[in-house]
């Protein structure tokens, strides 16, 4: 089944780091309809990987794909070690404990107090029962606690969600993936329902994770100046393929309008300034 | 907008020459029901004496709404469960659930007591499962609607988390939609109680059986007296439940 292991180490700039996640011809199709077509990247330990494309491209089906949220109609994807869509149920739980995904609209539960809500991403470990309960031991509760403080929340401990702001939010949802001690995260445009200083927090939260735990990001944005500013590497999907592969600073203007197409307009204006140097 | 009224118009003259029923006399003998009313409902020393047997009564039908409520509710959290979007996992019961849920709402709690009377007869046990089959139907259907409401995020983070089903369920989905679950349930006590004067005239149980019962002898005083009693605690039970509303929201 494991037909793969991915121990062959890549050549990143000078130093070496290993491969964690491998996606090969991947497409989905909505019956006739094609989501994503025939994709194929690789992410490494510890990269930030920023995925851009206007909406419909197929960013959403790329991600969930990645998780077997959305069942992909062909191609393959191997994530450390794993080879995911040979997965089976149980393999696919432990599959989704190592990668942590963050939303768009957050998707906490609103009622229950912060602590709660990272507490859920132990979940996965749990068994019926001690899930059921949520039981969750002394030293779950103490990384809890540990993650609300990194990310500025402790004042808000026990207060609920729902009266918490987009950005503090959204910091709680980071802390529920981390909690899972997750390899890789995913995020379906964690920013785009953030006001510019909220965004730029999460963005500068993501980044420093990425490289302090060593967790390699795969983010959507909607707006490509933060990509720019913030990726190791951006994809770039169109209409459900990848249009670019590459560093952000070869991504050039034209190339940029191309991406976009018809609905550049504003963006293209947000990225002339840095290219104009 | 004119169009509509003089279809209104075609409608009640059309009804009232099918069925020789005058709209005009009907209402022309309002003033005179009314002073009927007045002049034989009033309470009189000996209806008061009926007192212990109206609460008596009346305590049995609160406690039969109450229960075909909740035990209504609990097999409607799972129905829910089943039927609603974020936590269905097999269609066939999905379909199963929801088609439940509709055939039993849209059967009348009246309708419900014709049918069970065949089966139980004039009892308390008819006018229970009217009520829990009626209540079943409506809590399904709104608990289902609650659930797709609050619950599609989060079950998406949670699945995404690699937790499983019931977790999900119970760490989730219950906890957000509790107090909308809880406030319909107290609603659907309110429901009850309505319907249970009914139901209890027609299978013969509860307060409603004693209210009829009055009414067919004549005892226009104490039948009276009982309707007084009903609309207290639907006032009360009114209050009572937007209390727990409030504290709970
Ligand atoms: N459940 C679905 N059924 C049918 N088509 C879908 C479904 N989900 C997404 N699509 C289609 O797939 C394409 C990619 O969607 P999506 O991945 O959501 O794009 P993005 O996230 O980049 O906006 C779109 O054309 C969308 O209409
Ligand atoms: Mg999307």
């Amino acid at each position: 089944m494991h037909a793969r292991t991915l121990e062959a180490p890549a050549t990143v700039g000078s130093s070496e780091v290993r491969e964690l996640l491998k996606v090969e011809r991947l497409t989905k199709k909505y019956g006739e309809h094609t989501a994503i077509a025939d994709i194929s990247f690789t992410v490494h330990e510890g990269e930030f990987v920023v995925l851009i494309g206007p909406s419909g491209a197929g960013k959403s089906t790329l991600l969930r794909s990645i998780n077997r949220m959305i069942e992909p109609t062909s191609g393959h994807v191997w994530f450390d070690g794993m080879q995911v869509d040979a997965l089976d149920k149980k393999g696919l739980r432990e599959l989704r404990r190592k990668i942590g995904m963050i939303f768009q609209h957050y998707n906490l539960v609103d009622r229950l107090s912060v602590i709660e809500n990272v507490l859920h991403g132990r979940l996965g470990y749990k068994s019926i029962l001690t899930g059921s309960l949520g039981m969750y031991q002394a030293q779950e509760k103490e990384r809890a606690m540990e993650l609300i403080t990194m990310l500025g929340l402790e004042e808000h401990t026990y207060k609920r969600a729902d009266q918490l702001s987009g950005g503090q939010k959204q910091r709680v949802g980071i802390a529920r993936a981390l909690i899972q001690n997750p390899r890789l995260l995913l995020g379906d445009e964690p920013i785009a329902s953030l006001d510019p200083k909220a965004a730029k927090t999460i963005m500068d939260y993501l980044k420093s994770i990425a490289h302090t735990l060593n967790i390699s990001m795969i983010i959507s944005l909607h707006q490509v100046q933060v990509a720019l500013t913030y990726a190791d590497r951006v994809l770039a999907v169109r209409q459900g393929r990848i249009v670019y592969d590459g560093l952000p600073r070869d991504l050039s203007l034209e190339r940029v309008r191309d991406i976009y197409g018809a609905d550049a307009g504003d963006l293209i204006i947000d990225t002339g300034d840095r290219h104009v140097d | 907008m004119i169009g509509f009224f003089l279809i209104l118009l075609i409608i009640v003259y059309g009804s009232q020459w099918v069925t020789a029923f005058s709209f005009i006399d009907g209402i022309a003998s309002i003033p005179k029901a009314l002073s009927w009313l007045v002049g034989n409902f009033y309470p009189t020393e000996k209806s008061l004496q009926k007192i212990p047997t109206i609460l008596t009564k009346l305590v049995e039908t609160l406690l039969l709404s109450i229960a075909a409520a909740t035990v209504g509710a609990f097999f409607a959290l799972f129905s829910a469960i089943f039927g609603a979007r974020p936590t269905a996992f097999s269609k066939p019961l999905a379909l199963f659930s929801r088609g439940l849920a509709t055939l039993f709402r849209n059967i009348d709690v009246a309708a419900w007591s014709m049918i069970l009377l065949f089966s139980f007869g004039q009892s308390a046990l008819t006018g229970f499962f009217a009520l829990f089959f009626a209540s079943f139907g409506f809590l399904t259907r709104v608990f289902m609607e609650t659930i797709d409401e609050v619950g599609l995020g989060a079950v998406e983070a949670l699945r995404a988390t690699g937790a499983g089903y019931w977790p999900i369920v119970f760490q989730a989905i219950l906890p957000a939609s509790q107090p909308l679950m809880i406030s319909w349930t107290l609603f659907m006590i309110e429901t009850n109680i309505r319907s249970a004067v009914l139901v209890g005239i027609l299978t013969g149980s509860g307060v409603g059986f004693t209210f009829d019962l009055y009414y067919k002898n004549m005892n226009y005083n104490a039948a009276g007296l009982t309707i007084v009693f009903i609309a207290a605690t639907i006032l009360l039970l009114d209050r009572a439940s937007n209390m727990i509303r409030r504290a709970i929201l």
